[in-house]
């Protein structure tokens, strides 16, 4: 038995690499991080960074165009281990995956309640009759009107936010205790974005299901995770609890990212961004890889990397001025 | 009920394509050179003779008019009658046709047979050795006049290693099969060369897309992914190119007819083109138009069965 303490999830030194022309790319570069149940935890980073690739590689579906290394537990149990085969109990059952883009996530061919039902089939003994009415079930629970009706309807006849719930409630169907959600929000408008997130969270509480939201929009971070972890460049560079992360951030690139927030800005001020671009992912420097973008680097950044250190008040940061930072912006 | 109404739209847009290949056909077959009229009579007719023959084929009737009775004739059911074979032309060809039919149905099936696993394992072993073998020796079928690769399956394996016989139909479907094996697997061979190209490419872009990652992450098996989400989305595209080669193999069919001695509608039509018997080039030429007409009606019906954005939109 799992009790509350213990981590469902424990990714450990997860490594990615991609081998493309002679050069090896590192989208994912080692990194360790734990998902409790029932937690929300955001998985924060720019285009690039890794989110998506660390997803992809806890359900070993990276490995297909990657090497994966490292180790990722399931309930103590190693899946990086298993194989494909072995994997498919886990996949859509325990742990489940939803996509960025409603539009192409949904196979053009087939009913939606086909892909519900597929889903039932492969994780659970119901019979037809009641894999049809578990996915009407599931289709009014994540709030499509006359859900009974639309069940045979194809996805090309939903709305964007429509498919998206779709997409949520195919990956429900059989109870997963983890959601992996890979930006879920990023392509829908923002009201629409707004209902899906809370639909999410009101999903994860009543179903007690860990959520591992990838997004790029800290304001999501704010509103929906327990937890953030900042990535850079295939490192966490920053974990902790979201009041403190986003209160009192450690990290350059954190503090980075929160500036470019507008927030309270009288309007035509022009917008902060972080200068320069994250480093190409097949030359990776030998220190911090953010050190190029940081006003604060000095030598040692650039000859060594900084571990990931835990600090008071449950954040971690990776950066060699950690304690300085900390001074400043609890002064 | 919406795929009624599309089955129905589609099948009047057939219309205005027949009248368009009726026109074409009177328009050609008055182009070719030399004097049917010559043909049909013996060597030592007068020009007496010969200037009945013409009136007897309403050859000195202005074009419009021989354009109007051709037409009224035809739907009628009176393509004439053969110069060379002195019989009803549509006899003559309703007696050819499950020939030619056979033939091409057979062809297909074998090139699907031959493409579709092929084209799979090439995809997913996308660049290994396996996918550059496959594709390197279709890549020779392709190359390969369709003549050619014919006599070479009859030289080996019809005249040495006698396995298949040199032409003919038989009578017994088992024997419509033995006998159109070659000529069946000759067009095939440069079939399947496209089929599996094209179909290769489709399944390596739609292992790829994200409803396959999606269906992935839903802990499918293996052969419910391939079979139900790769294979049916990268059909679409290749249904259309097999409707298209189809078209094309009935062509191909006047040369691997002859060469294999077949008596189908291609080795009717050369023989007909050669005697200049006019009567029968117009109306095979009408009914490869309408059977090519027919199998492209086939093939959307079965894209609109696959995909029902065409069939619901």
């Amino acid at each position: 038995m799992t009790n509350q303490n213990e981590s469902l999830l424990q990714v450990r030194d997860l490594t990615t690499t991609f081998h493309s022309k002679g050069r090896v790319l590192r989208a994912v570069d080692g990194i360790s991080f734990d998902v409790r149940a029932g937690e929300v935890l955001g998985l924060v980073g720019e285009s690039g960074s890794g989110k998506s690739i660390t997803q992809r590689s806890i359900i070993g579906l990276a490995r297909d165009y990657g090497t994966v290394e490292g180790s990722v537990y399931w309930k103590g149990e190693d899946l990086l281990a298993r194989t494909d085969k072995q994997l498919q109990s886990v996949r859509g059952s325990q742990i489940s995956m939803i996509f960025q883009e409603p539009m192409t996530s949904l196979n053009p061919l087939l009913t939606v309640g086909l892909q519900i039902e597929e889903n039932l089939k492969a994780h659970t003994d119901l019979d037809r009759r009641a894999r049809t009415a578990r996915a009407i079930e599931l289709l009014d629970m994540v709030g499509i009107p006359s859900a009974a009706s639309r069940i045979k309807d194809f996805p090309h006849q939903f709305s964007g936010g429509m498919r998206q719930r779709v997409m949520i409630a195919i990956a429900l169907a059989s109870n997963p205790e983890l959601l992996l959600a890979d930006e879920p929000t990023t392509a829908l408008d923002v009201t629409i974005q707004d209902q899906i997130l809370q639909l999410l969270l009101s999903l994860a509480k009543n179903l007690n299901m860990a959520i591992v939201l990838v997004t790029h929009d800290l304001g999501v971070v704010a509103q929906t995770c327990d937890r953030v972890a900042v990535m850079y460049a295939g490192r966490l560079v920053e974990t902790g609890s979201v009041r403190d992360v986003l209160k009192r951030p450690q990290h350059p690139y954190t503090l980075g990212l929160l500036k470019s927030v507008p927030e309270n800005i009288p309007p035509r001020t022009p917008l902060y961004s972080v200068p320069g671009t994250p480093p190409a992912l097949d030359a990776l420097p030998k220190g911090c890889a953010f050190a190029p973008r940081c006003l604060k680097a000095e030598n040692v950044c650039l000859g060594t990397k900084p571990p990931l250190a835990v600090l008071g008040d449950g954040i971690s940061s990776a950066c060699h001025f950690t304690a300085d930072i900390r001074e400043e912006v609890l002064a | 009920m919406s795929s009624l109404s599309y089955l129905v739209s589609r099948l009047l847009q057939i219309i205005p394509t027949f009248l368009l290949v009726m026109v074409v056909i009177f328009l050609l077959v008055r182009m070719l050179p030399g004097d049917p009229a010559i043909a049909m009579a013996d060597a030592k007719a007068t020009e007496a003779q010969l200037e009945l023959i013409r009136q007897k084929l309403g050859l000195n009737e202005p074009l419009p008019m021989q354009f109007l009775y051709f037409v009224k004739n035809t739907l009628t059911g009176d393509m004439g009658t053969s110069i060379l074979l002195k019989a009803p032309v549509l006899e003559v060809i309703l007696e050819r046709i499950p020939v030619t039919a056979f033939l091409t149905i057979y062809a297909v099936c074998l090139s699907i047979l031959i493409a579709g696993p092929l084209a799979f394992v090439a995809a997913l072993n996308k660049n290994g050795m396996l996918d550059i073998a496959i594709r390197s020796g279709f890549q020779v079928g392709l190359s390969t006049p369709v003549f050619y690769i014919g006599l070479l399956l009859l030289t080996f394996l019809a005249a040495s290693l006698r396995l298949f016989p040199v032409g003919g139909y038989g009578t017994t479907f088992l024997q419509h099969l033995h006998h159109l094996m070659l000529p069946a697997l000759t067009v095939a061979l440069y079939t399947s060369a496209i089929i599996m190209r094209n179909l290769r490419s489709a399944v390596i872009e739609v292992l790829d897309a994200e409803y396959v990652q999606f269906a992935r992450s839903k802990g499918l098996s293996r052969s419910v992914i391939l079979g139900r989400h790769v294979l049916r989305n990268a059909l679409i595209s290749t249904v259309t190119l097999l409707g298209l080669s189809i078209g094309n193999l009935m062509s191909g069919t006047l040369v691997t007819e002859t060469v294999f001695a077949v008596p189908g509608l291609g080795r009717l039509m050369l023989e007909a083109i050669f005697a200049r018997d006019y009567p029968l080039i117009q109306g095979l030429t009408l009914t490869f138009a309408v059977m090519v007409s027919l199998v492209f009606l086939f093939t959307d019906m079965v894209q609109a069965w696959l995909d029902p954005r065409l069939r619901l939109s």
